[in-house]
C-alpha cells in the first residue's frame, strides 16, 4: 500500500493521510493507491502539511507499517527516548520500528 | 566576554522582527516551501523527522550564566525540556513549533543570542577553542578575533547565497582543540616578528569528500584579514561549483583547480579588495579584546585533597592545567555511560550556570567534542564543583577516553540520517563502562555519524564509525586512524560493515590489538599508525 | 519587468544584449549577464553603459552579488537592475551588492519590500551602498 505523509507546517508534527485529512497516528493512514501525488500536490498547496511525500508501506492487523526504518521512526518517535514517542507507557513500543 | 552595544542588540532585535514576518507569510501562503526554507535555515530552522529543529549559535562556544539559563528557559517552555549541544559548539532544540519561533528568537535576543546563520549557505558560527583565554599555550585569546569575523560575517550581502555553507574556525596555540584544518577556513594566529596575523588554511572539510586544509598564506595581518577572507570567499562566491551540491564545497574548488591556483586567484582579489577600505582599524579588534581581558584571578595555588579516589578520578581525567596558578580548567561530560551525548536537561544546564556563575568567573564553554567547560575554577573549588556536579550526574570523568563519543542526532532525530548514531554509541559505552579498562585503553577518540554528511566526525576519529542504509537495514563501517587535533589527518575504511552489535564487537577487538601491541605510551590511533591496519583487519574480519 | 527602481534617471530603451555580443561588436549602451560571465569583462567599457542586467536564473545562485559589487567597485554609475528569480528577502542583499534597480519574474508584494528595505538601520560590514559600516560608526 501507498501512504501519504509530511509534516504539519505550522507544528511541524509527522501527519498522515487519512483519507479526509490529517492524522498524527499512523494507524489511522489510508491507502492512496495512484492518488498521492494529487493530494499532495492539493495539500500543500492548500498548507495543510510541509514537505509531503508518499511512501511504502504494509497493511498489518495494528494497521500500516511503513516500509523504510525512517519512516516508522517518524511513526512512533525517537527509539532512544521512548518517553518522547506517541506511545510513551509502552516500553516496547520500539519494537515496532526494527 | 563580549557585551553588545547598542549596533549589535538593534541587529539581532531586527533579525526577531524580520523572521516573524517572514513566518508570518510563510503562514499566510506567500512563500512556497522552497522559497521559505533558505530563509528559515539561515535562522537555524529546519524540518526534521519528528518536528521543526531550531539550531541556536553559541559564537566561538562562549556564554555566561545568564545565557545558559535562558537556553534551559528554552527547553523547557518551548521544547521537551532538554536541549542538544552541538559539534560546532551550538545548541539544537528538537521539538519546536513555527508559530513558536519568533518568539524563541526574542526571548534569545534580550540575553544577546540568536540563530543567525546556524544553517543555509552561508558563513556559519565561528568556531574556536573551548580553552581559549585559559590556556596556558596560547599566542593570544583566539576569541576577540571569532567576535570581529562573527560581525564581518553577519548578513554579509554578498556571501549570503554561497554555492554551499561555509564554517570557519579560529585557533591560537599549536594543540588543535578545534578540528581548525577540517574547516572551510581555518586560521590559527600567529605572531611574527612582534605582530600577531593569522595563518590561513583553506578547503578543509568532512562529509562525503574529506580534506585536510592546505596553507594559503602563512602569515595575514590583522589589519587585512577581513580583506583576504573577503578575496577568499569571493573566488569562492564566483567560481564554486553550483552543478552538483556534492561538489559545492570550497574543498572541491581548491581541489579542482589546485591550492596553487586557488592561492594566486585571492592574491589577485586581495590586492583589488584591499583598496576598498573594509578592514576595520586595530582599535576595533582592541575594543573587542577588551571584553576578554583575565578576570580577577586571587586564589591561591592550592592543590585539591585526593582523599575521595571518584573526585581523584575525575581531577585526573576531566581537569587541565590552567595558564593561571591556583586555577584549573573543569571539563564537564556529556557522555554519562549509556546516555546521548551531548543532551543535557534543563536542570542539568541550569546546574551548570550557577556554578559557572559561582566558581567560574561566570563563563562557560561548549567543546567540539559536545562537552560543556568551565574554564576558570579555582583550585580551592573543585571538589564542591565536583560535589555539585556529581549530584547533577554530569561527574562522569571520560574525557577523551573510548565512551566520550561524539555521535550525531542520528536516524532518531535527523532527516538526512541513513542509519542510527544514538543508540551505537550508548551501545559501545556501555561495553566499556568499566572505568579502569577504559582509563587503560587511554585517549581514543571514537565518532559517529549517521550518514556520510559527518556531522559526527566520524573521519576524524581514531576510531570513526559511519551509518549507511543498506537495501533498508542499517549498517556500520568502520574507519581507522582519523584525527581532528594537530596530527590532523583522515580515517581510512577497514573493510565490510557490520550491523549494530557487529560493530561493537569489532570496536573491542580493535582494542585488544592495541593493547596487545602497544608500545610505551602509545595511544590507540599511533599503535595503529605504526603497525597498519593488518593486524586489527585480522582480528575483526579473520 | 522592472517592478522596482532605485533611481531617478531615464529608463534605458534599448534591449539589452549578450556579454559575447557586446564584446564582439557593437556599440549597445546595455548588456546582460549570466551567472557564468565575467563581470569584470565589462569593465573597460563601464562609462558607456547605462544599463547591465545581471540575471539571476535561480534565486540560489548567488554569482550575481559578486558581479554587481564588482561593477560598482570599478566605478559603474549606470542602472544595474536584478533579472529573474528575485525573491522579497534578497531585495535587501542586493541593494547593498549595488542593485538598483529589479525586475522580478514572479511580481513581489510591494510592502513586504518596503518592509524588508527598512528592517535594518545600519550594517557590520561595508559593501557597495552608502551605508556606514558599523565599526567605522564605533571609532568615527
Amino acid at each position: 500500500m501507498k501512504l501519504l505523509t509530511g509534516n504539519d507546517l505550522v507544528s511541524g508534527a509527522v501527519t498522515w493521510w487519512t483519507g479526509n485529512g490529517w492524522s498524527i497516528h499512523v494507524e489511522d493512514a489510508a491507502d492512496v493507491g495512484e492518488h498521492g501525488e494529487a493530494i499532495l500536490h492539493a495539500e500543500e498547496g492548500a498548507r495543510r502539511v510541509n514537505a509531503p511525500y508518499i511512501i511504502d508501506a504494509l497493511p498489518t492487523e495494528n494497521g500500516p507499517r511503513p516500509a523504510h526504518i525512517k519512516d516508522r521512526i517518524r511513526a512512533l518517535g525517537p527509539t532512544v527516548r521512548t518517553d518522547l514517542t506517541l506511545k510513551p507507557a509502552d516500553p516496547t513500543a520500539g519494537d515496532w520500528i526494527i | 566576554m563580549y557585551k553588545y552595544d547598542n549596533y549589535d542588540q538593534a541587529m539581532v532585535d531586527a533579525r526577531v522582527a524580520e523572521f516573524r514576518d517572514q513566518i508570518n507569510r510563510r503562514i499566510a501562503g506567500e512563500m512556497t516551501e522552497d522559497q521559505f526554507k533558505p530563509l528559515r535555515l539561515m535562522n537555524g530552522l529546519y524540518l526534521q523527522l519528528h518536528a521543526y529543529m531550531l539550531r541556536v549559535a553559541i559564537p566561538y562556544g562562549t556564554l555566561d550564566s545568564r545565557q545558559m539559563r535562558m537556553l534551559a528557559h528554552i527547553a523547557r517552555k518551548y521544547d521537551r525540556d532538554y536541549g542538544h549541544f552541538t559539534t560546532r559548539q551550538n545548541i539544537q532544540y528538537n521539538w519546536i513549533k513555527l508559530e513558536d519561533c519568533a518568539d524563541i528568537l526574542e526571548e534569545l535576543a534580550t540575553v544577546e543570542m540568536h540563530a543567525i546563520q546556524t544553517s543555509g549557505n552561508c558563513i556559519r558560527n565561528i568556531s574556536s577553542d573551548q580553552y581559549a583565554g585559559a590556556a596556558a599555550d596560547e599566542v593570544t585569546d583566539p576569541r576577540p578575533w571569532a567576535e570581529l569575523l562573527r560581525q564581518w560575517s553577519t548578513f554579509h550581502p554578498e556571501f549570503s547565497y554561497l554555492p554551499r555553507k561555509f564554517k570557519i574556525a579560529v585557533i591560537a596555540s599549536y594543540e588543535d582543540r578545534a578540528a581548525m584544518r577540517l574547516h572551510d577556513i581555518g586560521l590559527e594566529l600567529v605572531r611574527k616578528d612582534g605582530e600577531l596575523g593569522a595563518r590561513v588554511f583553506v578547503g578543509g572539510g568532512m562529509g562525503r569528500t574529506p580534506m585536510i586544509a592546505p596553507e594559503i598564506n602563512p602569515f595575514v595581518k590583522a589589519d587585512d584579514l577581513l580583506s583576504y577572507l573577503e578575496a577568499c570567499l569571493r573566488v569562492y562566491n564566483r567560481y564554486g561549483r553550483r552543478d552538483n551540491m556534492y561538489k559545492a564545497r570550497i574543498k572541491i574548488l581548491i581541489h579542482e583547480i589546485g591550492a596553487d591556483e586557488y592561492r594566486r586567484q585571492v592574491a589577485e582579489e586581495f590586492t583589488h579588495v584591499k583598496t576598498l577600505g573594509i578592514d576595520p582599524p586595530l582599535a576595533e579588534l582592541e575594543r573587542i579584546s577588551a571584553f576578554f581581558a583575565p578576570p580577577a584571578y586571587d586564589a591561591a595555588n592550592v592543590e585539591p585533597d585526593r582523599n575521595d579516589p571518584d573526585f581523584a578520578l575525575w581531577l585526573d581525567q576531566n581537569v587541565k592545567p590552567h595558564k593561571q596558578a591556583g586555577y584549573a580548567i573543569v571539563n564537564i561530560s556529556l557522555k554519562p555511560i549509556g546516555g546521548i551525548p551531548g543532551d543535557a536537561t534543563s536542570a542539568q544546564i541550569d546546574v551548570m550556570a550557577d556554578l559557572a556563575e559561582k566558581y567560574s568567573f561566570d563563563e562557560l564553554r561548549v567543546t567540539h567534542a559536545q562537552n560543556i567547560v568551565l574554564p576558570h575554577v579555582a583550585k580551592r573549588d573543585l571538589y564542591a564543583v565536583w560535589q555539585a556536579l556529581r549530584d547533577a550526574e554530569l561527574a562522569d570523568a571520560n574525557l577523551d577516553l573510548i565512551s566520550d563519543i561524539i555521535a550525531c542526532p542520528g536516524l532518531d532525530y535527523c532527516s538526512l540520517a541513513n542509519a542510527r548514531s544514538i543508540p551505537v554509541a550508548q551501545k559501545i559505552a556501555t561495553r566499556f563502562a568499566d572505568m579502569d579498562r577504559q582509563r587503560d585503553l587511554g585517549e581514543l577518540k571514537l565518532k559517529i555519524s549517521g550518514c556520510i554528511n559527518a556531522c559526527g566526525h566520524h573521519h576524524a576519529g581514531h576510531i570513526g564509525i559511519l551509518g549507511v542504509d543498506k537495501k533498508g537495514v542499517e549498517n556500520y563501517q568502520l574507519t581507522f586512524g582519523g584525527s581532528g587535533a594537530e596530527d590532523v589527518s583522515i580515517g581510512k575504511i577497514i573493510g565490510p560493515g557490520f550491523d549494530e552489535d557487529g560493530v561493537v564487537d569489532a570496536v573491542e577487538k580493535a582494542t585488544e590489538v592495541y593493547k596487545a601491541l602497544r608500545k610505551g605510551d602509545e595511544r590507540f590511533v599511533d599503535t595503529y599508525r605504526r603497525v597498519g591496519l593488518e593486524p586489527f583487519k585480522e582480528a575483526i574480519y579473520g | 519587468m522592472v517592478e522596482f527602481r532605485y533611481r531617478t534617471d531615464e529608463v534605458t530603451e534599448q534591449p539589452s544584449v549578450t556579454l559575447d555580443a557586446f564584446l564582439d561588436q557593437s556599440n549597445a549602451t546595455a548588456v546582460r549577464l549570466e551567472p557564468d560571465d565575467d563581470a569584470r569583462a565589462l569593465i573597460p567599457f563601464l562609462d558607456r553603459l547605462t544599463l547591465i542586467e545581471v540575471a539571476f536564473p535561480k534565486f540560489r545562485d548567488g554569482r550575481g552579488y559578486s558581479a554587481a559589487r564588482i561593477l560598482r567597485e570599478a566605478g559603474y554609475q549606470g542602472e544595474l537592475r536584478a533579472q529573474g528569480d528575485v525573491l522579497v528577502d534578497q531585495i535587501a542583499y542586493m541593494r547593498r551588492c549595488g542593485f538598483d534597480s529589479f525586475a522580478p519574474e514572479a511580481s513581489l508584494n510591494p510592502d513586504a519590500v518596503a518592509r524588508a528595505l527598512a528592517y535594518y538601520d545600519h550594517a557590520y560590514q561595508g559593501a557597495a551602498d552608502s551605508a556606514v559600516p558599523i565599526w567605522k560608526l564605533r571609532h568615527g
